[in-house]
C-alpha cells in the first residue's frame, strides 16, 4: 500500500478546499439558514409536529442529507474531472499508485469535505431549533457512510463526464429531486398510499429515514433496511469503479 | 549490461482501429540519451505513454529495470519520471508544495533538501513561493521537469521538450538535459527537431507510422548514412561544367564560382582523387576546398521517403 501517495492525493485535494474555505463554509450556512427561515419558521409555524417532533427539528436530518449528498457527489466528481480536464491526471496515472489508492485519496477528500459541511449545518441548525440526538454515534456513522458512498458515485460521474455541464448535471438533475421526493422535509407516511409505494424505490428514502432514526429514534423504514440500502449502493459504486480502472475506460487509452 | 528498458514487439491498436505501434523492439541502456525522431502521428507519444502507464499496450511487453510494466507496475514506475508534451500543471498551486506533492505521489517520503536542490538546479528556487500561473512558459516547463525529477527517477522521459518554445528557451532546455545526463539519468526524448536529436542524443531512433525504422548511434548514423558534399571554389568563374566533370555528377553554383560534388563516405572509392585530376586537366584552378556532412535531417527525410516508396510498391 502506497500510503504516501494516498495521503499526497488527499492533502492536495483538501488544500484545494481550504484555498476557498470562505465559499466552502458560507454557502451551506446561508442556504441552511434560508431553509430554516422558509420551511422551519414560515411554513413550519403552520405545522405543529411531525410524528410528535417539532417541524423545525424534524427537517434537520433531511437538510443535512441534502447538502452532504450534493457536496460529496459534486466534490468527488470535480476532484477527478478537473485533473482530467487540465491534463494533470497524467501524473497520477504514471505514479506507482494502484486503483484503490487513487480512489481512497480522491474519495476520502471529497467525503471529508462533505462530512465537514454536514457538521457545519448541524451547528447552524442548533441556532434555530432545539436539537436532540438519540444516537450520536449512529448519526456519525450514517454521515460517514453516506458521504463515502456518494463520493464514490461522484467519482464515477467525474470520470464519465466529458464537460463541466455533465459534472453539474447529475447533482442537479438526480440528487436534488431524489432528496426532495425522498422525505427530507416530510415523513413518507404523510404521502398518499400509492406514492408511498413509489417512494420505496427511491434509495434516498432509506438514507434519510435511517439518519432521522439516529436523531429521533423513529423512522419510516427499519434501520437495518436503511443500512442494507446504503450497503447496496456502496458495493454497486465500488464495482463500477473497479471495472472502470480494469478497462481503463475514459482514463487510459 | 542488461538494458534499463527493454521493449519487445510492442503493439498498440486504438479502439477506432488505428494501429499506432506495429511491433516495436528496442533496448535502452542506462545513462544514455536516446532521441526518438519522427513526424507527427508516428507513434512516439504512444510509445512513451505505454511505458509510463498512461496507455495500455495491445500486444508485446516492456520491462523497466527488469520489472514488467503491467505485472510489476509499482517498481517499474518508481524508476520513471515523465514530462509530457502538453503544459499540464495546476496553475493555482504554488511551486514548492506542488513539487513536494509529486515526490510523495511516487511513494517517497519528504526530503526537502533534495527538492530544494532540484529547484536550485533548475533555477526555480526564487520562484518556489510563486503560484504557477505567475510563471513564464519556460519556468512552467521547468516546474514540470522538477516534478518529474522529484522522486529521484533513474529514467526521464521528455515528450517534445522544446515543441513550441523560442530559441532561447530551447537552448536552456538543452543545458538542463546535459546537466541531467551528467548526473547519470537515462533520458528518452521525443522530438521532431532533428537539430535537437543531433545535439543531445547518443543514439537516435527513427519512428514512422508505428514502426521503428532504425536505431543507431548518432555518430555512426551520420557516417553510415551520411553523404558528404565537396565544395570547390574556383579562381575564375566558368559558364558550364566541363564534360568530364559533368559525367561525375558535378554541379555548378549560379554565380559560376563553386562546384559541388556529392559522395558517399562509406563507398570504397570516393572518386575525389580522380575528380581533382580531371579538374586540373580541364584547366581550372581552385582557390578553396571544403567538405560538409549531410545533416540528420537529410537522413531522416530519406528514410521516411524510402518507407513510403516501399508501401506504395507493396500496395501495387
Amino acid at each position: 500500500m502506497n500510503w504516501l501517495a494516498i495521503t499526497a492525493i488527499y492533502r492536495f485535494e483538501m488544500a484545494r478546499t481550504f484555498r476557498s474555505i470562505g465559499q466552502s463554509i458560507i454557502s451551506p450556512v446561508v442556504s441552511t439558514s434560508l431553509y430554516f427561515v422558509v420551511f422551519g419558521t414560515a411554513i413550519g409555524s403552520r405545522i405543529d409536529t411531525v410524528e410528535g417532533i417539532e417541524y423545525g427539528a424534524f427537517i434537520v436530518p433531511g437538510l443535512m442529507m441534502l447538502q452532504m449528498l450534493m457536496q460529496s457527489v459534486s466534490n468527488a466528481a470535480l476532484g477527478i474531472y478537473f485533473p482530467k480536464f487540465v491534463g494533470t491526471i497524467y501524473e497520477v496515472l504514471s505514479a506507482p499508485v494502484s486503483v484503490p489508492e487513487i480512489v481512497m485519496g480522491y474519495v476520502g477528500a471529497a467525503a471529508t469535505k462533505a462530512l465537514m459541511i454536514g457538521l457545519i449545518i448541524l451547528a447552524t441548525a442548533a441556532f434555530f431549533v432545539d436539537l436532540q440526538i438519540a444516537h450520536p454515534l449512529a448519526m456519525l456513522a450514517f454521515m460517514v457512510l453516506t458521504c463515502v458512498t456518494f463520493a464514490l458515485f461522484g467519482f464515477i460521474i467525474g470520470i464519465w463526464a466529458d464537460n463541466f455541464e455533465q459534472v453539474n448535471l447529475i447533482p442537479m438533475l438526480v440528487i436534488t429531486p431524489l432528496v426532495f421526493l425522498g422525505g427530507a422535509f416530510y415523513s413518507i407516511s404523510m404521502l398518499p398510499e400509492a406514492w408511498q409505494t413509489v417512494a420505496m424505490f427511491n434509495p434516498v428514502v432509506y438514507l434519510v429515514s435511517g439518519f432521522r432514526w439516529s436523531f429521533f429514534a423513529m423512522s419510516d423504514v427499519p434501520v437495518g433496511i436503511s443500512l442494507v440500502a446504503i450497503g447496496v449502493v456502496l458495493v454497486a459504486c465500488l464495482s463500477v469503479i473497479t471495472m472502470i480502472f480494469r478497462t481503463g475506460w475514459k482514463l487510459r487509452a | 549490461m542488461a538494458p534499463i528498458i527493454s521493449i519487445k514487439n510492442l503493439q498498440k491498436t486504438y479502439d477506432n482501429g488505428f494501429q499506432a505501434l506495429k511491433g516495436v523492439d528496442l533496448d535502452i541502456q542506462e545513462g544514455e540519451v536516446l532521441a526518438l525522431l519522427g513526424p507527427n502521428g508516428a507513434g512516439k507519444t504512444t510509445l512513451i505513454s505505454i511505458i509510463c502507464g498512461l496507455a495500455k499496450a495491445t500486444g508485446g511487453s516492456v520491462t523497466v529495470g527488469g520489472h514488467d510494466i503491467a505485472r510489476d507496475f509499482r517498481e517499474a514506475r518508481k524508476m520513471i519520471g515523465l514530462v509530457p508534451q502538453e503544459m499540464s500543471i495546476e496553475i493555482f498551486e504554488k511551486v514548492w508544495p506542488n513539487v513536494r506533492h509529486s515526490r510523495r505521489l511516487f511513494g517517497k517520503p519528504n526530503n526537502d533538501a533534495y527538492v530544494e536542490s532540484i529547484l536550485k538546479d533548475l533555477t526555480l528556487w526564487d520562484k518556489k513561493d510563486n503560484r504557477i500561473r505567475e510563471l513564464s512558459g519556460g519556468m512552467k516547463r521547468r516546474v514540470m521537469i522538477a516534478k518529474a525529477l522529484s522522486h529521484e527517477p533513474r529514467i526521464l522521459f521528455l515528450d517534445e521538450p522544446t515543441a513550441g518554445v523560442d530559441v532561447e528557451l530551447r537552448k536552456e532546455m538543452w543545458e538542463v538535459m546535459s546537466e541531467l545526463k551528467k548526473s547519470g539519468v537515462t533520458i528518452i526524448l521525443t522530438t521532431h527537431y532533428i537539430e535537437e536529436a543531433e545535439a543531445m542524443a547518443d543514439r537516435v531512433g527513427v519512428i514512422s507510422k508505428g514502426e521503428l525504422l532504425l536505431v543507431e548511434e548518432t555518430e555512426t548514423l551520420m557516417k553510415s548514412f551520411g553523404k558528404k558534399m565537396l565544395e570547390i571554389e574556383l579562381d575564375k568563374p566558368v559558364d558550364t561544367v566541363p564534360p568530364a566533370l559533368a559525367e561525375r555528377g558535378v554541379t555548378l553554383a549560379d554565380d559560376g564560382r563553386t562546384l559541388y560534388y556529392s559522395y558517399d563516405t562509406a563507398a570504397e572509392k570516393t572518386g575525389i582523387t580522380s575528380l581533382l585530376a580531371d579538374l586540373r586537366n580541364a584547366g581550372l584552378t581552385m582557390s578553396d576546398l571544403s567538405t560538409r556532412q549531410s545533416s540528420l535531417e537529410d537522413i531522416f527525410v530519406d528514410l521516411v521517403a524510402k518507407q513510403q516508396n516501399k508501401e506504395q510498391e507493396d500496395a501495387a
